[in-house]
């Protein structure tokens, strides 16, 4: 069972008080893109065995968004941080590189 | 390759038994090979099978990182059905569970195909409207199901609770030739039968890499060395993004985990296929009596091939009372299988932007029914190099197309 820390709220919940939104800090496309812009931005999903940042709502809680960053084979929960981050936060990264040597970094 | 048959029986009988052969070899890797196929799951061995059978291509190796049968083959419900809305779906389909019929025979080996019949509830008016569309479609497909009463569902299934209150049987869709099979033994029997047309099965073997020149596949690095190949066919299910990802080019497909348990074995009480998909609950009873049962996906990203224990609980709260007569049932044993789901949550066989390098993956929660249809059609595409009639819609460009063959719309869930 995952348990994930809000970081608005700071409530420990686990996840049937969450619902999962998939991966995090996708760049949107829209109109005036390129169709291979537009289509991976609609389908092809970041889907690594290993580290990945997503989007969790505290739905059952305050209701906010927030941005997690877990490891998809361990289940491992590495930190989360606020929705407003165009990109996982320095100290979060380090944690993260500390833990997992081969990781590739984030992007 | 000794057939199977009742006199070998009574002839090894005399020999207590001790003089049957192994089902397939074991042979370490040649240098190179015809065809690679990773991924010695259903899909991947019936691929190897169709390969030999229908495109005399026999030079072919078929290789698995862990034990043959070990991924989603040996963790699926055997449920077996074709009764889709959008045609694409509805021919491979029913190519698949056409073929089952005939399997054992086929294959000279006793898949345990049991069209007992299967239904899919329907328990809202949104429901309602869905199945009698599909019906509907099916009966332009030439898939024979059917949209039936209340009262014939309990004539079918006398355990079942049709009044509610929460979830009342409002009618089902049947479809009287689905039914289940021998999970196990569909991989056993593709593979006992690919070994005997030559073909080298190679288990604990893992691809870490593949080697491309000029955009054309080469072959594959693997825990036990390299092996070359002139066409490499890839068929792994949750770990097609990581394949994908060796050679070179991305799939719109994300890896979640869904799970199935089982309960204790009871005496038989229920001798169809339910499936209630507005609760993500899927059961049957096995030939030992056990009820199995399927429930939901994860709704995240997941390589543990277990899930969260929320979604048995969702699953069995709604089962019980749609059927009170399992809610003493011991639940013996509860697993999980990372299915690889794409956009459409339809499959992809299909050119890659790698040259003679192929795809057959994104099967998500619906596989095993397709195994005999998926092989048919990959070792199509593998062989020609071009997809036939039954893979063309299901190339990964669709997306970039929108040409989506949209099953999630048409069932209101995932299949």
């Amino acid at each position: 069972m995952l348990i994930l820390e809000c970081p608005y709220c700071g409530v420990k919940a686990e996840e049937t008080e969450l619902s999962p939104g998939y991966e995090a800090h996708l760049k949107r496309f829209g109109p005036g893109s390129s169709d291979e812009e537009f289509e991976a931005y609609m389908f092809a999903r970041k889907n690594p065995k290993g580290v990945h940042f997503e989007r969790w709502r505290h739905v059952y809680g305050c209701g906010k968004w927030f941005l997690a960053a877990r490891d998809t084979n361990t289940l491992e929960v590495f930190g989360t941080y606020p929705a407003q981050s165009s990109e996982p936060p320095a100290d979060l990264q380090d944690k993260i590189k500390a833990k997992r040597p081969d990781w590739k970094g984030y992007k | 390759m000794k057939r199977y048959s009742v006199f070998a029986i009574a002839k090894e009988a005399l020999n207590y038994h001790m003089g049957w052969e192994k089902a397939w070899a074991s042979p370490a890797p040649k240098k190179e090979y015809d065809a690679i196929i990773v991924g010695a799951g259903g899909h991947g061995l019936a691929t190897a099978y169709y390969l030999g059978k229908n495109h005399g291509i026999t030079n072919v190796a078929i290789i698995e990182k862990g034990w043959l049968g070990g991924g989603n083959t040996g963790r699926n419900t055997t449920i077996i059905r074709s009764n889709y809305l959008q045609d694409s779906s509805a021919a491979i389909y029913e190519k698949a569970r056409s073929l089952y019929e005939t399997m054992s025979q086929d294959l000279n080996y006793n898949v345990m195909f049991s069209p007992r019949g299967l239904l899919m509830l329907a328990q809202t008016h949104h429901e309602i409207r869905g199945y009698q569309r599909t019906a509907h479609a099916n009966a332009l497909q030439g898939v024979a199901t059917e949209w039936i009463s209340p009262a014939k569902v309990k004539e079918l299934v006398p355990i079942i609770n049709i009044d509610g209150p929460r979830y009342p049987v409002l009618g089902a869709l049947y479809q009287a030739r689905g039914g289940t099979a021998r999970h196990d033994a569909v991989a056993w029997g593709y593979a006992r039968a690919c070994s005997a047309m030559g073909m080298d099965i190679i288990q604990q073997c893992e691809v870490k890499g593949v080697k491309t020149e000029g955009g054309v596949v080469k072959g594959v690095e693997t825990s036990k060395g390299y092996i070359g190949c002139k066409k490499l066919g890839i068929v792994v299910a949750g770990h097609s993004g990581q394949l994908a990802d060796m050679a070179g080019f991305r799939l719109p497909v994300e890896a979640v985990a869904l799970q199935a348990l089982v309960s204790e074995p009871i005496k038989p009480c229920m001798d169809v296929v339910v499936m209630a998909n507005t609760v993500h609950g899927y059961m049957s009873q096995s030939d030992k009596g056990e009820m199995v049962i399927g429930g939901g996906t994860d709704g995240f990203n997941n390589f543990t091939q277990r899930g969260s224990f929320h979604h048995i609980e969702e699953t069995l709260r709604a089962l019980i009372e749609t059927f009170p007569i399992i809610s003493r049932l011991k639940m013996l044993r509860q697993w999980g299988g990372i299915v690889d789901m794409t956009g459409d949550r339809s499959p992809i066989i299909s050119k890659t932007p790698v040259g003679n390098c192929f795809i057959n993956c994104g099967w998500g929660t619906g596989g095993f029914k397709a195994i005999p249809g998926s092989g048919w059609a990959m070792a199509e595409l593998v062989a020609k190099g071009e997809p036939g009639p039954l893979a063309e819609d299901f190339n990964m460009w669709r997306f970039k197309e929108g040409q989506f063959i949209d099953e999630s719309v048409a069932a209101g869930v995932a299949h």
